[in-house]
């Protein structure tokens, strides 16, 4: 998360993360990781009433802040719960499937993949 | 933080129900973490009252480098200590370091005194007091679980808590951190108790863009190399601190059976690397650390029939396997885990408690003691045995049991049996038998921790340890460990963060400290915590060595007193000389500097 906010977003906080690591049920609970699954046909892109969300070739969905209302219906698509919001800027905080959080993984916990529904 | 002109402190008065937010200009030279922290110390300490007076305070204090670079996680405690009435320091990590930076504050200090038991919750923007009467007597694990599903800010918040033996006052209590961190020594969970302070949550989910994108993300890169490719990875990470217990006992440095013995003959079963085989589930990372040295092992357990089993996660460390395993006599991984587990679910420091065990065991043994003020009688490996006098000390059922809640060395003053009571400056032993490093750094570190100086470290490095060298390198690595403590950088990466790198590290970040200028200020705070702890009856002439320290066979053999007795000598002549001269962090010049 550290590392997505300082080389993505420019930012030291893991408020600024795209990713979210985080426990279910305190310490003693499991460790859970809420990626953006980098879809094929991304749902939180088909919510988007703006055009703000579209598709990326190869998986995933690129931002176009201008475009951006801050609705919150791309948070409510999601599948697996991988969009935050970015309260003071008023956009969502999206992955851009750049692979920094896997190369700052020390231990082997995080990898890229290609989608097996990738053309 | 960046470029700072101020440092802010936030004051929180339980009396009152009041906050402050101070922007204190006057703070900046010192940096953070235990430079500020001394500082502020030195202003609310009140040493004509004693530890639990409404007016003490406790302070919290990070530095500038807090989360942002690797490893750098922690949050140090200042307060007048319970346990010593010296004074008291402690550090803890997890999530509290990433929560205050994110939430705003360098420094939080609170003081006064509860009317009926709260809890705090600070975020950015307020500071509540909040009603903690129905969470009064829970144990830590209950208490953060409440708390936990009552407060928001699942991920960027850190919950402080105490347990029964905070509030009982019990002198060497401490605070849980995050159910797995604490600040453990030096009783600051009695402090909490006696404020009425149940726990306290820090939210931090403010965001902070940074300034600098070229220098920062490239010295960052850098440090977090020299991280991974240090033995860091490799010594913590892999199988922990535990790694320890095993070389200890060959080199006759594990204080076994209340330090009759320092090898153990169960070293083997209760080594890190056994640990590691048979308990170890997972391992957590402080936020903002990539190493992880947090070991979690699984401590399964039979509480009824037909077969009826619960578990739970332990966090173990070398320290823990010492204080509960070898200097017990206990050689069983599941009886330490269920120690560590009552321990701190009561919120007692570990290694405090498995000392003072030690001592009662041996006390017992010779007769200072009778089965009528234990309740039982005790042999060393005796688990169960040593759970019952765990809960008697928490009820504290007797005045035996009153007064043995006051610490071991008051327990040995009461009693007798000071002789083989392993305690040191008034504060029970660390896991090392390893020389006069250990010996001498422990009883003259400021706050007579094994981390003050690392002695048991030059026992191990220096090839003649014991003469002036041995004293120079203490006196050097606590200025150099202060340094660090302003930053309050993780002690276990403290051979990447040398002086230089710091200066880099701070540069990025858009501070201008030059090395020289670093370890002006790491001895300006080495003389302020005599200067203080002389306040509040430190008295280096009345240190003691218990004659068991000279019993017992180290990596150098069996130690003299004679020599001890020389070498603190010395080391007093040259702290007396360095308390004399004075240094001013603005001076540029030597004259400057003096003229002060």
């Amino acid at each position: 998360m550290l590392a997505c906010a300082r080389t993505v977003h420019g930012d030291y906080s893991p408020v600024k993360s795209a990713i979210q690591i985080r426990s279910s049920g305190g310490l003693q609970g499991k460790f859970v990781a809420d990626i953006c699954r980098g879809c094929i046909h991304p749902p939180c892109a088909q919510a988007c009433a703006t055009g703000a969300l579209t598709a990326r070739k190869g998986g995933g969905v690129g931002l176009h802040r201008e475009k951006c209302i801050g609705c919150k219906k791309c948070i409510d698509a999601c599948l697996v719960g991988a969009i935050r919001f970015d309260q003071r800027e008023g956009i969502p905080i999206i992955c851009i499937q750049c692979g920094a959080c896997t190369k700052n993984c020390p231990h082997g916990v995080l990898r890229m993949e290609v989608s097996s529904y990738a053309e | 933080m960046q470029n700072r002109k101020f440092i802010k402190v936030l004051e929180i008065d339980l009396t009152a129900k009041k906050t402050n937010l101070e922007k204190r200009k006057d703070l900046v030279p010192f940096l953070g973490g235990v430079g500020t922290g001394i500082k502020l110390l030195e202003e609310k300490i009140k040493p004509e009252f004693d530890c639990f007076h409404e007016a003490q305070p406790i302070i919290f204090s990070i530095g500038p480098m807090e989360t942002i670079y690797p490893a750098v996680t922690k949050v140090v405690a200042l307060f007048r200590s319970p346990l010593t009435g010296e004074l008291g320091e402690s550090h803890a990590g997890l999530r509290l370091g990433m929560a205050m930076r994110f939430a705003g504050y360098d420094a939080i200090v609170i003081s006064g005194k509860a009317k009926t038991p709260v809890y705090l919750y600070i975020s950015n923007e307020q500071v509540e007091f909040k009603n903690a009467e129905a969470l009064w007597g829970l144990d830590t694990e209950e208490t953060g679980r409440l708390l936990r599903e009552k407060e928001p800010g699942t991920g960027l918040r850190s919950i402080l808590r105490i347990g029964p033996a905070g509030e009982k006052l019990i002198s060497f209590a401490g605070v849980n951190v995050d159910t797995y961190r604490h600040f453990g020594r030096l009783g600051l969970g009695a402090l909490f108790g006696s404020k009425g302070l149940k726990g306290m949550i820090v939210h931090g989910d403010e965001s902070e863009s940074i300034p600098d994108k070229k220098e920062y993300p490239k010295v960052y890169r850098e440090i977090y190399h020299k991280v991974m490719e240090t033995d860091l990875m490799e010594k913590y990470h892999g199988i922990g601190t535990s790694i320890n217990i095993l070389s200890l006992h060959h080199m006759n440095s594990l204080p076994t059976r209340n330090l009759q013995e320092s090898s153990f003959e169960f070293a083997q079963e209760i080594s890190g690397e056994s640990f590691a085989e048979e308990k170890l589930v997972r391992k957590l990372a402080c936020s903002g650390c990539p190493v992880g040295c947090i070991h979690i092992g699984i401590h399964r357990k039979r509480f009824a029939d037909p077969y009826e089993y619960a578990w739970s996660g332990i966090s173990y460390d070398h320290e823990l396997i010492f204080a509960l395993g070898s200097f017990l006599g206990i050689g069983s991984k599941d009886d330490i885990l269920s120690l560590i587990e009552i321990i701190e679910r009561y919120g007692l420091d570990c290694i405090s408690m498995g000392v003072l065990l030690g001592w009662i065991t041996e006390a017992y043994q010779k007769g200072l003691i009778s089965k009528e003020q234990l309740g039982r009688s005790i042999d060393f490996g005796d688990t169960e045995g040593y759970k019952f006098i765990i809960e008697n000390v928490i009820k504290g059922t007797n005045e035996f049991y009153k007064t043995v809640s006051k610490g071991t060395h008051y327990a040995a003053e009461t009693y007798g049996g000071k002789d083989f009571a392993a305690v040191l400056g008034k504060h029970e032993i660390a896991g090392y038998h390893t020389g006069y490093g250990h010996l001498l750094g422990m009883s003259v570190g400021a706050r007579h921790s094994h981390l003050d100086n690392g002695g048991y470290a030059l026992d191990q490095s220096l090839q003649e340890p014991d003469g002036e060298k041995l004293v120079d390198d203490l006196i050097l690595e606590e200025m150099e460990r202060n340094v660090q403590n302003c930053l309050v950088i993780c002690l276990f990466s403290r051979k990447v963060y040398d002086l230089d790198t710091i200066v880099k590290a701070l540069k990025a970040i858009g501070i201008d400290y030059s090395s020289e200028k670093l370890m002006d200020l790491g001895r300006d705070i080495f003389r302020r915590k005599i200067a203080l702890k002389k306040k509040l009856g430190f008295d280096y002439r009345k240190l003691e060595f218990p004659k068991r320290f000279f019993e017992t066979k180290t990596l150098h053999g069996l130690l003299k007193e004679d020599k001890a007795k020389d070498l603190l000598s010395i080391y007093m002549e040259r702290a007396e000389k360095i308390c004399a001269e004075s240094v001013d962090l603005f001076a540029r010049t030597d004259d400057e500097k003096k003229s002060i």
